[in-house]
């Protein structure tokens, strides 16, 4: 089964090792190669792209490294490719 | 723990023993450059330091300067300068003469460019048959400071390359050594989970005050950093967002706290983890760091075409003093393999643990201490003048 990494514990999206199809199963793995669970994968995800583990709701905070990286601007299902379509920055641009 | 180094006076141990020619200038290059071409063995440092330079930047390319000449892999320096430049051969040597033998030959002392070169030439000869009866002696590891900078970065940096330069970070700190990280615009988004594992207020405070400068420059700028970070290259390769970038980015500093935070080419003032506020312009950035006394290099790449070209970014190609190690990450690129000193790709095929490929830096961090040449330093050949780093107005 191919695999996506989850960096810490605490996150909801994992990165995937190997690209993959939709409808492929995933095994989701820590970074001490345990496997934690698996999951479908809700569309074709590229190598290195992210995956969610489980849903992430419009405004909420996406996580990895245990840290946020952005904001869901919709809802996320789990198993879908979480990218710049559907997550910004939390970082606001300031021209003052 | 020790390697085979060169031990100096009123400093760390250097890992090569290079004699440099090293223009005052950028308008004496020339000069410095015939000298060093008609004696075997030294290398001509040439820059683009011009006397258009204020205030801090100024500064910075006299500690640039003198860095350079301080550093532990040079084993002695001959100035080159003219007499009319805003940084003086005679200040230097000063600045250099407590570590190291530095001679100097100007316009101004040797009336003209043929009588320079004359004296040049015959001082460079004895300091090149003086460095060659030095031998390497057994060094403490912790007078080892490395460098790091990752490139070329994809998502995969961050569990591959990065982890695996962050474990060998660690493994040099936990020995008494010192590491050096940088590159100001990268902590960006992650400014915060840096500035928890400073070892004090201060440090924080310093910290935080680099990333807020950038942002406010930036500003000033008119340019909104999240249209440039992530790059077009960075998105292709999985990364959305510049918080994630940056969290990526400083996993490849370790887990160790965070000791200090320096200005461009400062020297640490003791073992540990420390940031440099810096470039993310890789010759720039290594000049900085050879400046402040690092003898090693790790450049930590991700993958894609920066892992392809070979040569730039990677390799400052005017400072083959700096040994550079370079780090792959990704398998897509394992190809490339022979063109990079250690391959933890191996981390995202399930091949490698992480500490696995960290124990195999740090091995090779004493091996090219000791004297093994990197796959840069074996390449050789291409060459460029060195960029002193400004910031400001130059006039």
């Amino acid at each position: 089964m191919k695999k996506a990494i989850l960096m810490d514990k605490d996150d909801n999206v994992a990165t995937v090792l190997e690209g993959v199809k939709k409808g492929e199963m995933i095994s989701i793995i820590s970074t001490d190669s345990r496997v934690i669970k698996s999951i479908e994968a809700g569309e074709e995800i590229a190598s290195g792209h992210k995956i969610a583990i489980d849903s992430i709701g419009d405004g909420e905070t996406v996580t990895k490294y245990g840290e946020g990286i952005g904001t869901a601007t919709c809802l996320i299902d789990r198993g879908a490719h979480v990218h710049i379509h559907n997550v910004r920055s939390m970082l606001k641009y300031d021209s003052n | 723990m020790h390697f085979k180094g060169y031990r100096r006076k009123n400093s760390r141990a250097g890992i090569r023993n290079h004699v440099v020619v090293l223009p005052t200038v950028g308008c004496i290059n020339e000069l410095a450059s015939e000298i060093a071409s008609k004696v075997d063995g030294a290398i001509p440092l040439l820059h683009n330091h011009a006397c258009i330079r204020l205030g801090p930047d100024l500064l910075r390319a006299r500690r640039t300067l003198a860095g350079i000449g301080t550093n532990p892999n040079i084993h002695s320096v001959l100035l080159v300068g003219i007499g009319c430049e805003s940084i003086t051969a005679e200040e230097l040597a000063e600045e250099i003469l407590p570590y190291k033998q530095v001679e100097a030959v100007t316009i101004k002392k040797d009336k003209n460019y043929n009588s320079a070169l004359e004296k040049g030439v015959a001082i460079l000869r004895r300091l090149v048959r003086e460095s060659s009866e030095v031998e390497r002696e057994n060094c403490d590891i912790a007078d080892l400071t490395v460098g790091i900078k990752c490139g070329g970065s994809g998502s995969v940096s961050a569990i591959a390359s990065n982890p695996a330069t962050g474990q060998a970070s660690d493994l040099l700190i936990e020995r008494g050594g010192r590491v050096i990280f940088s590159e100001t615009a990268e902590l960006i988004g992650a400014e915060h989970v840096l500035a928890r594992r400073a070892a004090s207020k201060e440090v924080s405070e310093k910290l935080l005050g680099c990333v807020n400068r950038m942002k406010r420059e930036i500003a000033e700028y008119g340019v909104d950093i999240l249209g440039s970070e992530p790059t077009k290259g960075n998105i292709a390769g999985g990364l959305t967002t510049i918080e994630e970038k940056s969290l990526g980015a400083i996993i490849k500093g370790g887990n160790s706290p965070l000791a200090g935070v320096l200005e461009y080419g400062e020297k640490p003032s003791s073992s540990g983890l420390y940031f440099m506020d810096g470039t993310t312009q890789a010759s720039q950035l290594f000049l900085g760091m050879f400046t402040a006394g690092a003898q090693i290099q790790v450049f930590s790449y991700g993958g894609g075409l920066p892992a392809r070209f070979r040569g730039l970014p990677s390799y400052p190609p005017g400072l083959p003093v700096l040994p550079v190690i370079k780090v792959l990450g990704n398998p897509e690129d394992i190809e490339e393999r022979e063109y990079f000193d250690i391959y933890a790709g191996g981390i995202i095929s399930g091949e490698m643990s992480v500490k696995d490929a960290g124990e195999s830096l740090f091995e090779e961090f004493i091996k090219v201490a000791s004297g093994k040449m990197t796959v840069t330093e074996s390449r050789g050949g291409y060459r460029e003048m060195l960029q002193i780093y400004a910031n400001g107005l130059l006039m």
